[in-house]
């Protein structure tokens, strides 16, 4: 069953469109992020399921309801704001009941759910305390306890954690998942972090420039992103694009251009190779952590793992791995190494490419081939 | 709040030299205050002195007498054009034309600039625009349209009439002060309000008012002390019995008989002087505050 349809959803500010032709259907239980660079209307898109901006074209509907002109306290929805919202001059306790008391909630009642919801979120002994008082992860938490308070048939958080430091944004990541998992309710979620997006989502919805680029499971728009934007977006450091053009004969391959009259070949499946066409150009995306040192003893346990050389031009450790920029085909890439066997700047190394891995894109039409 | 640190232009000089110019701008400082306190010390100096000092000394000299009767004559038994009740009859006048001419005009002022700022609707900011024109709008502008609504409404001479006209008049001001608060406030929390099944009355009355104190204080005494010191509306719109206490101090100093009572004349002026003064004194603090308080945390 779907918890909210969104049906060719157009959205414009004056004569600037910010949405354009959005669909998307969320399925009850599902756990939706929307996520793309600032700007691409993701925002917008969540203020108008929420209510608080109009619908220029195109339908929403909550459960089986079309809500494009449903006020937003009679959506069945909550909301988490990205400022928080909380209500300066109320207590705690104050934040949470203000919309009972809007919908006229018996008193017994609002206190068992205050009680409920405090206990859930570990609040209770803020409740008596003024906004101002708390610090960034406990106003967090208030805010998420006063959505929390309802039972709505969807949730809404606008980048939630973006307001809070590092440390504490990845506790709070792993608070909402956790929670996620006990109520199971259905929630879209708004952020710019990709990493946010891979580990909450159940579904993640990439935008850009007002368009859904790509709706899928995380481990799909990591593997298999629709374009060359959405594998860029996704992934840190980012998945690199380096030219190249299909084998016309021999075993099914593609060929990178190593400077004039150098060539490297890269096998390719015969199935992918068939599929784009010998003599085509196309980009080849390939992660750093598909791009490591080549260890001839490991050359076997992996179909489709070819080789090249590269100049090593930086190298930046990280701890867990370290990341070097190499020259290929005249494009900066990044390789991913393991810290004992990382290399030294000024090094030629090989690399291993795990081509079961990569991915080919239309230099015309970034889309994925 | 960011602390206030004092700036010392003189910091960088020697001992002895920032010692002398010290002293040097202390001195000048004392004499400009002095200066402009001078004509309000006379007027204090005078409401103390009896006629006889008064009119062989002069209006401006040290006392040599000492008497209250001038407060008790200015306020009770004075002959204000043709009535002999002093001046509390109009401070009274005052009373009732400042307080619900404030009230009114300082609530209608903020939900004004509620609604400009957290409603806004196609062409309030024109709207609004239009609005703060008349706080460049000089008063005697619109005296002669006052004048035909006002014989219309069948409020001449009343106070009732000088309320609608402060109430109007004030508008301007009150709008522009509270709307220019309310824009800080994040409109998240009307987002929030509105998400939580509030409705405009109730967003305004549980999270706009709660937020509104350092405001409607400024507004309040901004227009308490206007509208009590208004002296246009006053003498061109009220007459006789019905005239607010600036109105009547004119008739007072004009109506006399033969000599001028500088002593009784002064102790008016100063009790009329004195109600904005209170507010300003109990209200000063916030007033500041108010006014250079930005954004809301």
């Amino acid at each position: 069953m779907a918890s909210l349809t969104i049906r060719d959803l157009n959205k414009s500010f004056g004569s600037v469109p910010v949405l354009k032709g959005i669909d998307l259907e969320v399925r009850t239980g599902e756990f939706v992020v929307l996520v793309g660079p600032s700007g691409c209307g993701k925002s917008t898109l969540l203020a108008m399921i929420a209510g608080l901006e109009s619908v220029s074209a195109g339908e929403i509907r909550i459960g089986e309801r079309i809500v494009n002109d449903v006020p937003p306290k009679d959506r069945d929805i909550a909301m988490v704001f990205q400022s928080y919202a909380l209500y300066p001059t109320m207590s705690v306790r104050g934040n949470i009941t203000f919309g009972m008391e809007s919908r006229g909630v018996p008193k017994k009642a609002q206190n068992e759910a205050v009680a409920r919801v405090a206990s859930l979120l570990q609040i209770e002994s803020l409740l008596a305390r003024k906004p101002s008082q708390l610090s960034g992860g406990q106003r967090q938490r208030v805010a998420m306890g006063r959505a929390l308070v309802r039972d709505p048939a969807l949730f809404l958080f606008d980048e939630p954690l973006s307001n809070l430091d590092a440390k504490l944004r990845v506790e709070m990541r792993t608070e909402i998942k956790k929670l996620y998992q006990r109520l199971g309710k259905t929630t879209i979620y708004v952020t710019h972090d990709q990493v946010e997006a891979m580990t909450l989502a159940s579904r993640i919805a990439v935008m850009h420039q007002g368009k859904l680029q790509q709706f899928a499971e995380p481990r799909r728009v990591y593997d298999r992103p629709a374009n060359m934007f959405v594998a860029g977006f996704m992934g840190s450091p980012p998945m690199n694009f380096l030219p190249a053009e299909i084998a016309v004969s021999g075993p099914a391959a593609v060929v990178l251009s190593q400077g004039i009259g150098r060539t490297t070949s890269l096998p390719l499946p015969d199935e992918v190779a068939a599929g784009a066409g010998g003599g085509r150009a196309v980009v080849l995306g390939i992660r750093p952590e598909n791009l490591t040192r080549h260890d001839p003893r490991r050359m076997d346990e992996k179909r489709y793992l070819g080789t090249i050389e590269a100049p090593v031009e930086v190298v930046e450790p990280m701890g867990a791995e370290t990341m070097a920029i190499v020259r290929i085909a005249g494009r900066e890439a990044i390789a991913r190494f393991e810290p004992d066997t990382a290399p030294a700047v000024g090094e030629t190394v090989t690399l291993a490419v795990d081509m079961a891995k990569a991915c080919l894109f239309d230099p015309k039409t970034e889309m994925v081939i | 709040m960011a602390e206030a640190t004092t700036f010392d232009p003189l910091g960088a000089a020697g001992s002895w030299q920032r010692h002398r110019a010290r002293l040097i701008v202390h001195a000048l400082l004392i004499l400009f205050a002095l200066y402009y306190l001078l004509p309000l010390g006379v007027v204090v100096l005078n409401a103390f002195r009896d006629l006889p000092d008064i009119s062989h000394n002069g209006l401006i000299g040290l006392p040599r007498s000492f008497s209250l009767d001038a407060w008790s004559l200015a306020w009770s038994k004075f002959c204000v054009g043709g009535t002999c009740a002093g001046i509390e009859p109009f401070f009274f006048n005052s009373v009732a034309m400042v307080v619900p001419a404030t009230i009114i005009s300082t609530a209608l002022g903020s939900i004004n600039g509620y609604v400009l700022s957290k409603w806004r609707f196609p062409g309030s900011g024109l709207l609004f625009g239009f609005m703060t024109l008349g706080v460049f709008m000089p008063g005697q502008m619109v005296l002669l349209p006052w004048a035909r609504v006002l014989g219309w409404l069948g409020l001449t001479n009343t106070t009732a009439g000088l309320v609608l006209i402060h109430c109007v008049q004030g508008l301007s001001f009150t709008t522009l002060f509270c709307r220019n608060y309310y824009v800080n406030i994040p409109d998240d929390l009307i987002k929030a309000a509105r998400i939580d099944g509030a409705g405009f009355w109730r967003i305004y009355r549980k999270i706009v008012l709660p937020l509104s104190p350092p405001i409607l204080i400024v507004t309040v005494i901004w227009q308490f002390t206007n509208i009590w010191n208004e002296f246009l509306f006053a003498v061109i719109f009220s007459s006789g019995t019905h005239q607010p206490i600036t109105a009547a101090l004119i008739a007072l100093s004009a109506g006399g008989t033969s000599v001028h009572q500088y002593n009784v004349e002064s102790a008016a002026v100063l009790i009329a002087a004195l109600p904005p003064l209170l507010v300003y004194l109990f209200g000063g603090r916030y007033f500041l505050r108010g006014l250079t308080q930005g954004a809301l945390k």
